[in-house]
């Protein structure tokens, strides 16, 4: 079953870029796709396109059933329900604490208090935060940060994760373990991921499948990729 | 579902009296300029509403009165009778003979008595009289001029000029106490929207998460909408208090008539609930449309 569906997308921004040419891609569920390319490859659009950040000029795209291309504004939350992202600056609330950040997304879509309770220290628990609830964002590290980001993404179960350079500020050992934390939600949870970077050696480690973007075009999509320098 | 909505609302709640804590200043600015509007807007709510009780009064009490010829007979007293009752705009027909107008003047003065008992009675200068209510105030000088033109009627009188003054007079304080209180009601919007523009920048970081964690947009705007409410409902406190305490010194102060006995104030209860409560409603009402069109325009998500 496929997860995500994209038919002849074509992104031109206002300015006149165009930053994705006719892309077609189909993504299966409890895949974990890396999306690489140097910069203006069109890897962030990408990513952008299927939350419904940005629209796409041409074509059509589905996630978990829902045509993205079409949603109305006013319908956005019901495709950010499905899934989570996770961004290269956290996007953390640093007037709240670690656990009030993650209980965040759940209160605002209306859940019950005992649920929040369970959800978020499961999801706490998944990224090794256990111990860390009562924290604020300033107290912790940046790959500790990451991880709360990761747990809030998650908390509500989301078919999707999606992540936009989530290590792009963190040193390579900090970086290996937010690999880790993914690859284990990924396992156990079987949330698809996709994951656009330019870490080679992330990418070169991990060995899943890779998605190879150049000035807006589809280089590649291998099943046990590799960073690969001539194709970027 | 329904509980889902109570959670939704115990923390818009909050977050908008954390929010009123928070940008302290600029909501007191709020406050107090719905404060002041509200109280004219009280001022001229029991002003006009007293103005209309005693139009209506007076209103009531405006009667045509007819004087019949001195030699008039029955059959010709009948005769008016009939064709007034003809009249489109003639609501109620009273007669008062000689006799009764005598007796009636004689009971009011002892004066009126002793002149009175010296005229037999086919001298006397009195006259038959009709007195007739209209329906329609405003048509009344018409409804008279017509009446003079009948046979057997002598004299017409209504009240004439120094009523129809007062009330054009009453009217015109009226517009203008509308006109005040519109300009004022618009000038409170304007300042709600400020201070819930400045409410919305303060957190745009936090309203950009609840997007991309799936927050509707109904979720995200009731913060604010409810902030303004509550701008309103704060506002309205010292009106409300100025309303019924102020007019129940009022009340008791002119002893419940102004300048003359013509003049009734209204009774003070229930009249200072309702009004209260219609300030109430105006204040949340005008803090809602503020802050409602502050969400619209600076919340374009």
């Amino acid at each position: 079953m496929d997860l995500i569906k994209i038919k002849n997308v074509e992104k031109k921004y206002k300015n006149g870029v165009t930053a994705i040419y006719d892309l077609n891609l189909s993504i299966e569920k409890g895949a974990f796709i890396f999306v690489i390319g140097g910069s203006g490859s069109g890897k962030s659009t990408l990513i952008k396109m299927l939350y419904r950040e940005e629209k796409p000029t041409k074509g059509q795209i589905i996630v978990g059933g829902l045509n993205v291309a079409k949603l109305r504004n006013k319908k956005v939350y019901k495709l950010r329900r499905k899934l989570g992202i996770v961004f290269q600056d956290y996007r953390l609330l640093p007037k709240l604490t670690v656990y009030e950040n993650v209980a965040f997304a759940m209160e605002v879509i209306g859940a019950k208090k005992n649920e929040i309770r369970i959800n978020v220290l499961k999801a706490l628990e998944e990224v090794g935060l256990k111990n860390k609830v009562h924290n604020y964002p300033d107290q912790l590290s940046g790959g500790e940060q990451q991880r709360v980001a990761i747990a809030r993404a998650i908390v509500n179960n989301p078919k999707l994760l999606l992540c936009d350079e989530p290590t792009g500020n963190l040193d390579p050992e900090k970086s290996m373990e937010i690999m880790k934390v993914l690859d284990d939600i990924n396992k156990t949870r079987g949330t698809t991921i996709i994951m656009a970077t330019h870490d080679k050696d992330i990418v070169n480690a991990m060995k899943k499948q890779v998605i190879t973007l150049k000035d807006g075009h589809l280089v590649n999509f291998k099943q046990k990729g590799t960073y690969d320098n001539e194709a970027v | 579902m329904i509980m889902k909505l109570f959670r939704m609302l115990g923390r818009s709640i909050r977050d908008a009296f954390k929010s009123v804590i928070r940008n302290f200043s600029l909501s007191l600015a709020s406050i107090s300029c719905i404060t002041i509007t509200l109280i004219i807007v009280a001022i001229a709510i029991i002003a006009s509403f007293n103005v209309n009780n005693f139009t209506e009064e007076i209103e009531k009490d405006l009667t045509i009165v007819i004087f019949l010829e001195n030699d008039v007979n029955e059959e010709e007293i009948a005769d008016v009778r009939q064709e007034l009752k003809k009249m489109s705009n003639v609501d109620k027909i009273t007669f008062k003979s000689k006799q009764e107008v005598k007796e009636e003047m004689q009971s009011e003065s002892e004066v009126f008595n002793t002149v009175l008992n010296e005229w037999e009675d086919d001298e006397s200068p009195l006259k038959d009289t009709f007195q007739v209510k209209v329906k329609e105030i405003e048509q009344i000088k018409n409804t008279a001029e017509k009446i003079e033109k009948f046979d057997n009627v002598s004299v017409v009188r209504y009240g004439e000029g120094m009523v129809d003054q007062m009330i054009s007079a009453f009217t015109s304080i009226k517009n203008v106490t509308y006109a005040v209180v519109i300009a004022l009601i618009l000038v409170t919007i304007f300042l709600i929207i400020n201070t819930i523009k400045l409410t919305i920048s303060a957190r745009r970081r936090e309203i950009g998460i609840m997007r991309l964690v799936g927050a509707s947009n109904f979720t995200i705007k009731m913060p604010f909408i409810i902030e303004g409410m509550i701008l309103g409902l704060l506002g309205s406190i010292i009106p409300v208090l100025f309303t019924t305490y102020g007019y129940l010194a009022f009340y008791r102060h002119f002893d419940g008539y102004l300048f003359s006995e013509l003049i009734r104030l209204i009774q003070p209860e229930p009249f200072i609930y309702t009004t209260s409560l219609i300030i109430i409603g105006i204040g949340i009402l005008v803090g809602m449309i503020g802050s409602a069109s502050a969400v619209k325009k600076y919340l374009k998500i």
